[in-house]
């Protein structure tokens, strides 16, 4: 099966990590050397793939239309499933970056007993993705609280607010578990309905199972083996005011969890984790539906070969479409003066 | 490369962002913690890797023990010394300054344990 290949590949980087976090310099390899490489390719990475893909003409305005196109006045339009101009844009884009519009509007068919075809809404993976994104998203900048000293201030909202259950101790945070029920239902999903087991692939699988191995170590560490956290916080500063030092004793976990952050690091740019940037330079989304008002000239024409309208054409050819008998809107010199002149006779 | 214009700029975001470590950090003057250990005692309820680490569960098992099991006041340290399971009379009574101790590493790691919402710091004064 192929989420087999996607466990396997996980699990060999957990033990990879384990192995190497015993090995004496293993810890400063996977907690100094690799964050700097991963982190680096992951920059680099991403910012060949978006210059990859503005290097790219797009030749046509291919935004997908999902209502009524700007027409005549008394047709109403859909000014975001089909906008034709940059602030109509800015809005369908908006909404799709931050509340994910076009999984809202997710439809399922299903065929019943008759047979019936039946269109239903279906918001389950809008929900569950939104839920996880957002949890994720939290789950970082709370991060920044071992990354910034003195703590950047956004974080002691994000502490309080995230903590306010105040279940147990170390707090339950409430995004910890958003973020493991969010992933859980994103794969059970693909295992579930046979149709998305079918289309499903090891690329699929793969950055579910790493993002909550991720998950699951940090939530180990937290609260099931806790670990210093007074000297990784050294250390995790050290490596945003480039002084890394690897002092005291840090539980092979925190290094478990650092290698699979790198690894999915390394793994993003290369991956469907793209849409992080491919969301922003997707035309079918950011261009305005306007071919009807403005003249869009292909970026791949040759500028040498000029336009050839079809009054050209006949200015060329007019006497051999005559001589073969073909209609002509424009008549040979001679005959359109003699044409003239039987008309105001008449 | 077409829409240099946005794409350009938008990169440069994009990198401010995820490099807002460093550059926040930039020009900082670190603050790593050094907790002020009691002068007097050298004995901890626990091992000096697990208080760092476990503190809080410590605590934690305390509360559930003495007021929802009617468990022990008193508990006894690996090398027979008695001690109260308290936070106020037990832990504050040798780490008795909350600000040279509990705070240096919860301010650094951003952690406001609740502690205090009930409890209350021991006063110099009061000593």
């Amino acid at each position: 099966m192929r989420i087999l290949k996607a466990l396997i590949a996980v699990v060999a980087l957990v033990v990879v990590a384990l192995v190497v976090a015993q090995v004496p310099g293993g810890q400063s390899l996977i907690g100094i050397v690799l964050p700097y490489l991963a982190f680096a390719i992951f920059l680099g990475g991403f910012i060949y793939k978006v210059v990859g893909w503005a290097a790219s003409p797009v030749p046509f305005r291919i935004p997908t239309t999902c209502g009524q196109a700007n027409s005549l006045s008394w047709v109403k339009q859909d000014k975001l499933d089909c906008p034709s101009t940059k602030l109509q844009v800015i809005g369908r884009m908006l909404l799709e970056v931050f509340l994910f519009r076009s999984l809202f509007r997710n439809t399922n068919a299903e065929i019943h007993d008759g047979p019936k075809l039946v269109y239903g809404s279906s918001k389950w993976l809008w929900l569950f993705g939104l839920m996880f994104h957002y949890s994720f998203l939290v789950i970082i900048l709370r991060h920044m609280r071992l990354f910034t000293d003195p703590i950047a201030p956004f974080v002691h909202n994000l502490e309080f607010f995230d903590g306010i259950m105040q279940v147990g101790a170390p707090v339950m945070y409430q995004t910890n578990v958003v973020f493991i029920l969010a992933l859980g239902f994103l794969l059970l999903r693909r295992l579930a309905l046979p149709y998305l087991r079918y289309i499903s692939l090891p690329a699929d699988y793969f950055p579910l199972l790493l993002i909550l191995g991720i998950g699951i170590s940090g939530i180990i560490m937290r609260y099931f083996l806790p670990v210093d956290v007074i000297s990784i916080k050294q250390l995790t500063v050290g490596l945003a005011t480039f002084s890394p030092k690897l002092e005291g004793q840090i539980g092979t976990i925190f290094f478990v969890h650092v290698f699979l952050v790198c690894s999915l690091m390394i793994y993003f740019p290369f991956s469907k984790l793209m849409h992080l940037g491919g969301v922003f330079m997707s035309p079918t989304r950011n261009m305005a539906n306007n071919s009807r008002m403005v003249r869009h000239v292909n970026p791949w024409n040759d500028p040498t070969i000029k336009p050839h309208s079809y009054a050209g054409y006949e200015d060329e050819f007019r006497e051999f479409m005559v001589e073969a008998g073909l209609p002509v809107e424009k008549e040979l010199p001679a005959e359109a003066g003699a044409e003239q002149e039987s008309k105001t006779a008449e | 490369m077409y829409g240099t214009g946005r794409i350009i700029p938008a990169l440069a975001i994009f990198l401010g962002f995820m490099t807002f470590a460093v550059w926040y950090n930039a020009g900082q003057a670190q603050q790593p913690p050094k907790p002020e250990k009691p002068k007097d005692y050298k004995e901890c309820v626990a091992p000096t890797e697990y208080m760092r680490t476990s503190h809080m569960v410590l605590l934690n098992e305390w509360r559930d023990d003495i007021l929802r099991n009617g468990g022990p006041r008193t508990g006894v340290t690996a090398n027979g010394t008695s001690y109260t399971r308290s936070l106020q009379n037990g832990c504050m009574n040798c780490h008795n300054d909350k600000k040279k101790f509990c705070d240096t590493c919860h301010t650094y790691a951003a952690v406001k344990p609740y502690c205090w919402d009930c409890h209350l710091e021991p006063m110099k004064e009061a000593m």
